[in-house]
């Protein structure tokens, strides 16, 4: 049995959340207290699971990993008989290692602004943050427009792969860190193509497009 | 006086500034800041174990109840701060859910904290299911003595109702409006017969701004605190979008610019009541 080491409103927990439901596995989530009680960076924590202090984290039958996107990317690989997820042709793999590193990027500048807004982390500099993050997002609004163009809706390949599924969940929370998407208009209707994929789960501030 | 508004409903009662442990390990020399209408103050436990509290070289009134710190702006308090006489009981949980920045009136979140009709809509499968819609008739008093708000015998059928619930039924509420900025949630517990009370305390940053502190005082012998916070955290995250989408982050009070049906008897009852004392934080003058 997979264990998720999970934080209900951490948009880096979704993306693990929602690889699970779309391989159709089972797992058992082990909720913890990120705010207010910050048990990710308490000594057990980092002792015993995560020395970087981060979520989410899993434990695949005794095969810890830590890192959203290594966890997709590890799922995929070990879950996914089609290799629909993660794709095999080379340079498929390479556009989305490339967009799973902008990921990285997005959790920097978004992620971090919403940590400011909504969980009270005020040593962050959100202005900067939010200017970081339209700079990323003004790259995937970009590539989604000429991308669109040539008649594709994901970031790599025909259809959607871990790289849309990394870099998703802090594209839809942007306004909790005070971003608006409005000047991102192939951002915003990728996210909602992305809402609509079948199996969708949502999260609490992302609704799924249509009731469970 | 410093402070964004000098509206008196604010000035002079008493405000959340955080949770009381936060004093923990502070001092004058090293104190703990906190945002409160548009300042920041200081905030430190003294060598008695007193709070105090200063903004720049100004003292001001503060007390540690219910866990949490509360600072009246003026230091002419209207009115002592609210009893809450379950955060003492023994053998509840007391539980401290962190704050949560909410970019909107206050008066928005307290009344969507009050509203029964969206369980369905925004917390399906947890609070509310389809097509279990139907907010029942309830009744809402203002208490003579206190002032405070109180709805009660209202019930909804909910499938999974807390952290300890592990499968539907009908539960009961009663809700409590104690000032314009807190409320409190009382609902079937799943220890047979009590309630659980829950607090919604919020911190005004602004007008548009508030810190949502929310306190769980409540009977449960299985979950873990993760597991109780992450509850109350999911329920709150699916409300957050909605409240900070409002086309107008401040509550009109006056005119037709939105207009409450019967099944919103509490929101109906919490308008006139702000109107009442003429609250003007956190509303949208009329046009």
């Amino acid at each position: 049995m997979i264990r998720l080491y999970d934080y209900a409103l951490s948009g880096n927990c979704f993306k693990v959340r929602q690889m699970l439901a779309w391989l159709g596995l089972g797992y058992q989530s082990v909720p913890v207290d990120f705010h207010p009680g910050r048990e990710h960076k308490s000594t057990g924590f980092l002792a015993r699971v995560n020395p970087l202090g981060q979520l989410p984290v899993i434990d695949d039958n005794g095969f810890v990993l830590r890192d959203a996107q290594a966890i997709l990317v590890y799922l995929a690989s070990k879950y996914d008989t089609e290799s629909r997820w993660y794709p095999a042709d080379p340079q498929l793999r390479g556009q989305v290692a490339m967009w799973l590193a902008i990921a990285d990027q997005i959790t920097r500048t978004a992620s971090a602004a919403r940590l400011h807004d909504v969980f009270g982390y005020e040593a962050i500099d959100v202005q900067a943050c939010r200017r970081g993050a339209h700079e990323v997002f003004r790259l995937l609004d970009d590539h989604l427009a000429e991308r669109a163009s040539d008649g594709f809706r994901w970031l790599a390949g025909p259809h959607a792969t871990v790289a849309d599924l990394a870099c998703f969940p802090y594209v839809a929370l942007a306004g909790e860190g005070g971003i608006s998407l409005d000047e991102h208009p192939a951002l915003r209707s990728w996210a909602w193509d992305f809402r609509h994929l079948p199996g969708f789960i949502g999260m609490s501030g992302i609704f799924a497009a249509s009731p469970a | 006086m410093p402070f964004i508004t000098d509206d008196a409903n604010m000035l002079n009662d008493w405000l959340v500034a955080g949770p009381a442990a936060a004093l923990d390990n502070t001092s004058e020399a090293a104190p703990r800041t906190a945002r409160l209408l548009g300042e920041v103050l200081c905030l430190w436990r003294d060598a008695a174990g007193a709070p105090q509290c200063r903004l720049g070289t100004q003292p001001l009134a503060v007390q540690a109840r219910h866990g949490y710190l509360w600072v009246c702006p003026s230091g002419q308090p209207a009115r002592p701060l609210f009893d809450f006489p379950e955060y003492g009981q023994p053998g509840r949980r007391i539980i401290d859910c962190g704050g949560i920045g909410v970019a909107v009136s206050g008066l928005r979140v307290i009344e969507n904290f009050l509203d029964m009709a969206h369980f369905p809509f925004v917390h399906g499968g947890i609070l509310g299911q389809m097509p279990h819609t139907e907010v029942a008739a309830y009744q809402v008093q203002v208490d003579s003595v206190t002032g405070e708000i109180w709805a009660t015998d209202c019930r909804f059928w909910q499938p999974r109702a807390s952290a300890a619930h592990g499968s539907g039924s009908e539960v009961i509420y009663k809700y409590r409006v104690m000032q314009p900025l807190t409320a409190m949630l009382y609902k079937s517990s799943s220890r047979a017969g009590e309630l659980d009370a829950i607090g919604l305390f919020l911190q005004p940053l602004d007008d548009e701004h508030v810190i949502a502190h929310t306190l769980l005082a409540c009977y449960d012998d299985t979950s873990t605190d993760a597991e109780l916070i992450a509850f109350q955290h999911a329920i709150f995250g699916q409300d957050k979008p909605i409240l900070e989408n409002h086309a107008f982050k401040r509550m009109p009070l006056e005119g037709r610019a939105e207009t409450p049906t019967r099944g919103d008897t509490s929101s109906v009852t919490y308008r006139r009541w702000l109107r009442e004392r003429g609250m003007r934080f956190g509303v949208r003058q009329a046009a």
